[in-house]
């Protein structure tokens, strides 16, 4: 009786759905059997020349041709339009090959059961068989799919970017052919000395502002939190209240704002030094001090984040601790010093380095406040506050440095992605510790 | 005694002062703005913080302007907005119920994806979906907008929302199922109206992403009357320096006064959120 297990398997992988419909599950198997129908015709079009294409990206450039007898230019092979629709079907055909592998071990398992005796579902039970038992994959499927497409398919094609030599001026589609280079751009990134000056300036740069905005943010929210909890401090929900403003103004309004009222010569702020007899200050314009102005502002913006997350967990912090700490004879410095800080810096580590992680791609703290400026000479397409991210920004968008870009976001990632993943798992083991809730 | 009662009162004299130092600072660029969208005149410059003459003509021009379409521009962001918040916090809660009450293959694997993918700056991929919303002939279009940020939100809002949901208790559901309610119907019945307080915090998160992002919007709206609010307003301050800031301070204020009125009446909830985030991760 074994042959029918291995028959419908051989069917279901020559073709999908034969399985299916040879296992006596017709509606099943005239599905599967349409989507490969759909999926082969969709294949015979496009494979061939997405394979094609990634691999060579193209190989005619414009040309000059003679058409009818009149040389006009002609249009060649545009490699990124190439590679991209390559990668979409190389998707198509990973998720064939999924549903061709679900397809053949679900007509070996049908066969196995109706070798042991037991009827297969017709479609309805199909149905509630997935609805009862895989439901949450089924559930999955919609979100999967947008995330593929959208997430997973273009980081993948900008990691490949960062390996081939798409870059103004010499290799940009149309005009131009783009080619694979390997590991090229990295190289110059890294070591050669036009790129790698602006690259470590940047990074530093980048890293001074992660820790500074961390920190000034979170003590900053934490001293706040501490000022209005306070014993005897009235109308606490009115303080909190305005204090949360920032928070709730759109970044892009506050920071546009900011950047109006920090200029150098008709800025407010200016003006108000001026008014006390203080010569105004280059806020924007000199690279210390537009560094120390985005710092400020950045505090201005961050700080409500923090002081409301701190001011919740403060309100978890059992009082009996700073009755105990009172009987000891505890003074008030000294209760925050054993009780509070030590519970508060418990909980939210983690939230720490998220904000750190999530600082060193602030993108829109720097970009609409200085848009990276002022403009530094020594550098490759930077300014003296830019980060990575914006620089980054800076050379697809203005400068079509798009390999370099590449190259630039796989770094940022693998530093964010190695805080992350530290970060993730030291909160596993806090939770399994189960030291707090 | 006596010292002691003194201390305390310096103490809380100090800190009444330094709130309202911290309140002034926190409250002034709002109310600059305020007043800069009723002043007169297009300038930045004012002689006085409270302009001599108050004039709601900022407002009036925006919505009748030829060059600023701020009206269309709400419209268009309203529309964008709603209809990624609404798909973009289904599709969160879809995936954050499945991978909170549901044990699978490749559920571990699945998670951390998600937890890797939302790490690569978000604009690194920006080129390529430019090229692929290209091929498919949907640049420049709002479709574009909803389909990105929705497809997004589950991203970015998994691990909050699946924090959540692991909070309220399995017993419930497993009563439910005792009582026959099927898993559609668990969700539906149970969890739907226990996470109220998290899907308003998503549903807002989800709302003000596209409502103030322009990084992504200037990019793939082309024509002016497909802008969102969020490039409008950035056209406004960036290629005309300056020179008509008191119709930014207007827009700026339509913009900015429905999300702080969301954001005063959900306090709470934000809080929650946060916290939820924070230890739960």
């Amino acid at each position: 009786m074994r042959i029918q297990r291995a028959t419908a398997t051989i069917l279901s992988t020559i073709f999908m759905g034969l399985g299916q419909i040879y296992n006596r599950q017709f509606v099943k198997g005239i599905i599967f059997f349409l989507i490969e129908s759909a999926c082969v015709y969709y294949f015979i079009g496009n494979l061939g020349r997405a394979l094609w294409g990634i691999a060579t990206l193209g190989d005619t450039p414009n040309h000059l041709a003679k058409v009818n007898g009149i040389t006009k230019m002609v249009p060649g092979d545009h490699s990124i339009y190439i590679l991209i629709q390559s990668l979409i079907t190389l998707f198509v055909l990973i998720l064939f090959l999924i549903a061709w592998v679900m397809n053949i071990r679900d007509a070996f398992q049908t066969a196995r059961k109706r070798e042991a005796g037991i009827p297969v579902n017709n479609f309805k039970q199909s149905l509630r068989y997935v609805r009862d038992y895989k439901f949450a994959e089924t559930f999955l499927i919609l979100p999967a799919v947008g995330i593929l497409f959208f997430t997973i398919m273009p980081i993948i094609f900008m990691i490949l970017i960062a390996f081939t030599n798409y870059s103004a001026p010499s290799h940009v589609p149309p005009a131009k052919l783009v080619d694979w280079v390997g590991f090229e751009t990295f190289r110059n990134l890294l070591a050669l000395k036009t790129w790698s000056h602006t690259f470590y300036g940047v990074l530093t740069w980048t890293i001074i502002w992660a820790i500074l905005s961390t920190v000034t943010t979170y003590f900053g929210g934490l001293l706040v939190a501490l000022l209005i909890s306070q014993q005897g401090i009235r109308f606490k929900g009115f303080w909190r209240a305005i204090l949360i403003i920032p928070y709730a103004v759109p970044q892009l309004i506050s920071l546009l704002l900011m950047r109006n009222l920090f200029n150098g010569q008709f800025g407010p702020i200016n003006q108000y030094l001026r008014y006390f007899g203080l010569g105004g200050l280059p806020w924007l314009t000199d690279p210390f001090w537009a560094k120390v102005t985005v710092i400020i502002v950045n505090m201005w913006v961050g700080i409500p984040v923090s002081m409301l997350l701190i001011m919740g967990v403060l309100t978890t912090i059992p009082r009996d601790m700073y009755e105990a700490a009172e009987v000891d004879g505890a003074s008030n410095f000294q209760k925050f010093r054993i009780v509070t800080l030590p519970m508060v810096l418990f909980t939210t580590a983690p939230t720490l380095i998220t904000q750190f992680a999530g600082n060193i791609n602030n993108f829109n703290a720097i970009f609409l406040l200085t848009g990276g400026n002022p403009v530094n000479g020594n550098y490759q397409y930077a300014g003296s506050t830019d980060l990575l991210v914006t620089w980054l920004y800076k050379l697809t968008l203005d400068q079509n440095k798009n390999n370099m870009a590449a190259a630039v976001g796989i770094i940022i990632f693998i530093i964010i992605a190695s805080f992350s993943i530290y970060n993730y798992r030291r909160t596993n083991s806090f939770k399994q510790e189960d030291m707090i809730q | 005694m006596i010292g002691r009662k003194f201390a305390n009162i310096s103490r809380l004299a100090v800190s009444y002062i330094i709130l309202i130092v911290l309140a002034i600072s926190a409250l002034y660029p709002a109310i600059w703005i305020v007043l800069g969208s009723l002043r007169p005149g297009k300038s930045l410059y004012s002689k006085h913080f409270i302009p001599d003459q108050l004039t709601l003509v900022h407002y009036k021009e925006l919505f009748t302007s030829q060059v600023y379409l701020f009206g269309t521009w709400y419209m268009n962001t309203l529309k964008i907005a709603l209809c990624s918040m609404l798909i973009g916090v289904l599709l969160t809660l879809l995936t954050s119920y499945a991978v909170s009450r549901f044990r699978f293959k490749g559920r571990q694997t699945a998670l951390s994806t998600l937890l890797i993918l939302g790490m690569f700056p978000g604009f690194m991929s920006m080129i390529a979906i430019y090229l692929l919303l290209k091929e498919f002939h949907l640049l420049d279009t709002h479709l574009a907008l909803i389909i990105v940020y929705a497809a997004g939100a589950p991203l970015s809002g998994t691990f909050i929302a699946k924090g959540f949901l692991d909070t309220i208790p399995r017993s419930l559901d497993e009563a439910a199922r005792i009582d026959g309610a099927s898993n559609f119907g668990i969700f539906s019945r149970i969890i739907l109206p226990l996470s109220r307080p998290m899907i308003t915090y998503m549903a807002l998160t989800q709302f003000v992403g596209p409502w103030v992002d322009f990084i992504f919007a200037r990019l793939i709206l082309r024509t002016k009357e497909n802008w969102t609010v969020a490039v409008g307003m950035w056209d406004m301050v960036n290629t005309i320096q300056n020179s008509n800031f008191t119709l930014f301070s207007a827009g700026a204020v339509l913009i900015a006064v429905p999300i702080m009125i969301l954001f005063a009446f959900l306090q709470r909830l934000l809080v929650d959120g946060l916290t939820a985030g924070a230890s739960k991760g």
